[in-house]
């Protein structure tokens, strides 16, 4: 087999943190080439410096003559609006004479679509078709441009047991053509059934690389191997009456009857594989998306569905997954972002007291340790360390019962996780409650008194954290329910 | 020291104010009687009726909306004000609040366009602009019509050196202010300018924060109907056509950005000014009006430009 890709030493930092560590990589013409990690071990980094976006720091990838490489992200890059032909021929459409040759475009498109399966017209507008459908078309494309190395990040976390069968199907087909495939996927079985070898990287480097075949423990060993030490702060102690309390919580299609009490004093982790799940349904007991069964209350009294409000005043708060696009205003400063839920309660007769206010924030931004050239700096000059900090500290200033944290130390350098920690040890030593969300399970394991594992929607199971393992975990986040 | 640094701060802080000062420096000796007091004065009145519907906009701007509607709002505020005077007889003070409600009705529906039924400002707003003008010609049947006293007394002199139009434009800018920096619905307008999910996630009543900002939009532009009705001492049915435009460039020149988030009072009076003193100048010099809206076009690209200049290298 024709070797297509080689990276050798890849390693690359990020402002001092280490995402890649002396990383090699091959694909070879005619295999499924899998990479394998958690969350954070740097798969989307080495995807990114082989696709040319990143520059390593020292290493090199060195492409076969003549060979080119595509990737398909996990969000697509296609026009909506455009037709499925013009689409696949996007910025590069068949012209004759300066004008687009619409008969050609069909045609080929005909054909590009048969490579991969996909029965569709080519004039039918691409928002018309399924998210697995869509994908065909962007993996179509990448074909045309006679990808020798096609890259799928994450392809399956957005389709349905049968679409995934049949992108397996295809994947299998393009192996048999002889196109190098590297996929990334965090469901283990997908793994049994299509990788020639697979690579599992943590924390940046590459552990190694198992061959066909290899057992789901196998893979779940290499992956997590690693013991839990002080990076966890945690206090524990003996709960106290329900804060917070989900009851068979239903949005058709996307969460199924998921229940999950948190009590004075906890912190409940919510673990899962990336589309279990997790923040769709933590944004609807917030009220920010809705819910078509099921209800909510905190500290005893029923929330009223979708109505971030009432939830606010009830005294529960969320740090959105996304910190620069739910949580900061980037245009504003330090000191009125950490003002930014305390607002209303700072208003007398429609004026607010912006002295107190001020006062209020700096107090909170020197308790949080907080880096800034003072409360006027803008926020967006921050680092995300600190960003998330201000997230949580304008939470913390309203003082809910029940704080939820959606992925709160993604891209937080270590120093900050760890003054995160403590500000969770401090809420819960005061009688409030955490509801965790994470996708880093030493964390979830390190810093949660129980774990709620979700899986397709559903709550898979329930843990204690303590004496669990990650395996333990990933056993139950990568199960598969039967419909 | 003190005052030559603060006068510094005063300068980078509104990039505007720095153009302002030096139209009038330029005009002041290009043609001598700009500095008079009294020409002075009559540029005060002149920007009075802009400011108020860009303070207005200020609003809806800095909450990252627009409102086209405001200068078809003007003149149907105005026009009912005047109709319900001259033609349904009621007595002056009541019909100049019936005007006044009628720009707040126009804000409120435009508010429910854009929060409840979700429309994008823009079209709501033009919508608005075409059905409020509409409406104006549907009172007015086409013809002028008289204002009550109380509106007429608007445009005049409260002494021989205050003009009333002056003295409302001042208070509007105090009271912008005020909004913008020191209420809850002004805090609340930079948040949902800057990030409006994050406002939504924070708490705060989005929809309903929408409703007031456009319908204090409203109530701003019957104001500046008002205003330039007194001006006339009639209620016109062309009255304040293409205004909005006017409003938005103050606004603009005043250093706000149109994708929400930033943006002051101090900034929109700047901004209002320095269009009147531009037209007010060109007249002086002669310069016909058909090359007076190039040198306008041109100084609002200059201005906006310069300002985004001065961001990016302080950033």
């Amino acid at each position: 087999m024709a070797e297509l890709l080689r990276a050798t030493g890849v390693t690359k930092r990020f402002t001092g943190a280490l995402a890649l560590d002396g990383v090699d990589f091959d694909v070879r013409s005619g295999e499924v080439h899998v990479l394998l990690g958690e969350n954070g071990a740097g798969k989307s980094t080495l995807v990114k410096v082989l696709a040319g976006v990143h520059r390593p720091d020292s290493g090199e990838v060195v492409l076969a003559d003549g060979v080119r490489l595509a990737v398909i992200y996990q969000e697509l890059t296609l026009v909506p609006e455009l037709s499925v032909a013009e689409n696949l021929f996007l910025g590069r459409p068949p012209r004759r004479f300066g004008v687009v040759d619409q008969a050609r475009m069909r045609r080929d498109a005909v054909a590009l679509l048969d490579r991969v399966g996909l029965a569709v017209d080519p004039r039918t507008k691409l928002k018309h078709l399924g998210i697995a459908q869509q994908q065909m078309v962007e993996i179509a494309r990448a074909l045309d441009q006679d990808a020798g190395v096609l890259v799928l990040d994450e392809p399956t976390a957005v389709l349905t047991d049968t679409e995934t069968d049949r992108l397996l199907e295809i994947m299998a087909e393009l192996r048999d053509q002889g196109v190098g495939l590297v996929f990334i996927t965090h469901h283990l079985d997908e793994i049994r059934r299509i990788a020639d070898r697979s690579t599992v990287l943590r924390d940046g480097r590459s552990v190694g690389v198992l061959p066909r075949g290899a057992s789901v423990e196998e893979m779940i060993e290499l992956m997590v191997g690693r013991s839990i030490s002080e990076q966890y702060p945690r206090h524990r102690q003996d709960p106290g009456e329900v804060l917070l309390k989900i009851d068979g919580l239903t949005r058709n299609g996307v969460f199924q009857d998921v229940s999950i009490e948190v009590r004075a004093g906890e912190v409940v982790g919510v673990a899962g594989l990336v589309g279990a799940g997790r923040t769709e349904v933590v944004r609807a007991a917030f009220g920010a998306d809705r819910y078509d069964s099921g209800h909510v209350e905190v500290g005893g009294k029923r929330l009223a569905g979708g109505d971030v409000q009432a939830a606010v005043r009830a005294g529960l708060g969320l740090v959105p997954e996304d910190r620069k696009g739910q949580g900061l205003v980037l245009t504003s400063s330090v000191g009125e972002n950490l003002g930014l839920v305390t607002l209303g309660s700072a208003t007398r007769f429609g004026v607010v007291d912006r002295g107190g206010q001020r006062e209020k924030a700096a107090g909170m931004a020197s308790a949080l340790r907080v880096k800034t050239s003072g409360l006027g700096q803008e926020v967006r000059e921050l680092s995300g360390g600190n960003q998330q900090k201000v997230v949580i500290g304008k939470w913390l200033l309203a003082d809910p019962k029940v704080l939820v944290l959606d992925e709160p130390t993604r891209g937080v350098d270590v120093g900050a996780k760890v003054e995160i920690y403590e500000l969770v040890n401090r809420m819960t030593a005061a009688g409030r409650a955490v509801l965790l969300v994470s996708s880093d399970l030493p964390e979830v394991i390190g810093m949660s008194d129980r774990i709620v594992v979700m899986a397709h929607g559903r709550v898979a199971g329930e843990l204690p954290a303590v004496g669990t393992t990650q395996d333990q975990v990933m056993a139950l986040a990568v199960q598969e329910i039967p419909a | 020291m003190t005052t030559s640094i603060n006068a510094r701060k005063v300068l980078s802080d509104n990039g505007a104010l720095g153009g302002l000062l030096v139209l009038v420096v330029a005009l002041s000796v290009l043609a001598p009687s700009f500095l008079s007091t009294q020409n002075l004065l009559n540029v005060g009145v002149q920007a009075a009726v802009v400011a108020v519907l860009a303070f207005g906009s200020t609003f809806v701007i800095v909450s990252g909306g627009i409102d086209l509607s405001v200068g078809s709002v003007a003149a149907l505020s105005a026009m009912v004000g005047a109709w319900s005077s001259t033609e349904a007889g009621l007595p002056g003070p009541l019909a100049l609040l019936l005007g006044l409600a009628t720009g707040v009705v126009a804000g409120l529906v435009n508010g429910a366009l854009v929060s409840y039924g979700r429309l994008p400002a823009f079209i709501a707003t033009l919508a608005m602009l075409s059905v409020a003008r509409g409406l104006t010609l549907v009172v007015s049947q086409g013809t002028p019509l008289a204002t009550p006293d109380v509106v007429s007394e608007l445009g005049s002199n409260l002494t021989p050196f205050l003009p009333v139009p002056l003295l409302v434009m001042l208070v509007f800018f105090g009271l912008t202010a005020f909004v913008l920096t020191r209420t809850y619905q002004g805090r609340a307008m930079y948040v949902i300018g800057g990030n409006e999910e994050a406002a939504r996630l924070s708490g705060i009543d989005v929809r309903k924060q929408k409703l007031v900002i456009y319908a204090l939009s409203g109530l701003f532009a019957a104001v500046a109907g008002m205003l330039l009705a007194g001006r006339l001492a009639s209620a016109g049915p062309q009255a304040a056509v293409g205004y909005e435009l006017d409003a938005i460039a103050a606004v603009v020149i005043g250093g706000a950005s149109l994708s929400g988030g930033v943006g002051r009072a101090s900034g929109t009076l700047i901004g209002a000014l320095v269009l009147a003193v531009l037209r007010n100048g060109l007249n002086q010099l002669q310069v016909s009006p058909f090359w007076q809206q190039v040198v306008i076009g041109v100084v609002i690209a200059l201005a906006v430009l310069l300002d985004t200049l001065r961001r990016r290298s302080t950033r």
